[in-house]
């Protein structure tokens, strides 16, 4: 567990492909939320491989990933020897900040929790994508750095 | 009897970081409070008033445990038990 807190970094740095691909996704289940995995090779917090989920609860102000995914999701990474890096979901109508609800369901101390709103979404103006740690209730908010390739 | 669990990454705090445990019982409860000798803190993490929590996943081999008998599902010996935290939340 210490060194799991040792290699936590306070920034997100992410490749501009994968962002368009948060947001497209986003975008295209408005209004209700969409929410994601963006895969890593284990301990190297890099994200590389974008899985979008199926919200089961198919609601605009609530996501869940289906049980069954779920397992298959978290079969697969451990297989190929991944960690969910990027843990992202959308809001629709409200900021990009963890809710309350967000906070109390976060079970994956090691990931970055991004944001989406699509609050802005008929006129497609500027939207936000931010990341956070959630970690035993605490919220802190951290820098994400785009780049083109890593 | 032997099952293997396999625990997720925020409850391997009760489990020296280790990925999987064994455990045993006639029962997933059985299985929780058998769990709890060795790993103390971690039933309350899974189970609360009797009833798996709502936002934990528990699956059996690979079915949910929901749609089998929830908590008072029957195991086998050789069976495999995941524990997964749903990934879940909302704007509310």
């Amino acid at each position: 567990m210490e060194a799991l807190l040792l290699i936590l970094t306070t920034m997100l740095t992410i490749t501009q492909a994968l962002v368009d691909q948060i947001v497209a996704h986003a975008r295209q289940d408005h209004p209700d939320e969409a929410c994601g995995v963006v895969a890593g090779p284990e301990g190297t917090g890099r994200p590389e491989r974008f899985i979008p989920m199926l919200n089961a609860a198919r609601s605009p102000t609530f996501y869940e990933f289906d049980s069954g995914d779920l397992l298959k999701l978290y079969r697969e990474l451990d297989d190929r020897d991944e960690e969910p890096v990027v843990i992202y979901h959308s809001h629709t109508a409200t900021e990009a900040y963890p809710s309350r609800t967000d906070i109390s369901y976060a079970n994956e101390p090691g990931a970055h929790y991004v944001l989406v709103s699509t609050a802005d979404a008929d006129d497609a103006g500027p939207f936000q994508f931010r990341s956070f740690r959630i970690l035993e209730g605490e919220v802190t908010e951290e820098e994400v750095t785009v780049v083109e390739t890593y | 009897m032997a099952i293997e669990v396999r625990i997720p990454t925020i409850l391997r705090t009760y489990t020296d970081g280790q990925k999987a445990v064994e455990g045993g019982g006639e029962t997933l409860a059985d299985l929780f409070t058998d769990l709890e000798t060795r790993h103390t803190g971690i039933q309350a993490r899974i189970v609360d008033g009797g009833e798996l929590r709502r936002f934990v996943n528990v699956y059996l081999n690979d079915e949910d445990v929901r749609f089998l008998d929830g908590i008072n599902t029957k195991l086998t010996d050789g069976d495999n038990v995941t524990i997964l935290p749903a990934v879940a939340g909302g704007m509310v």
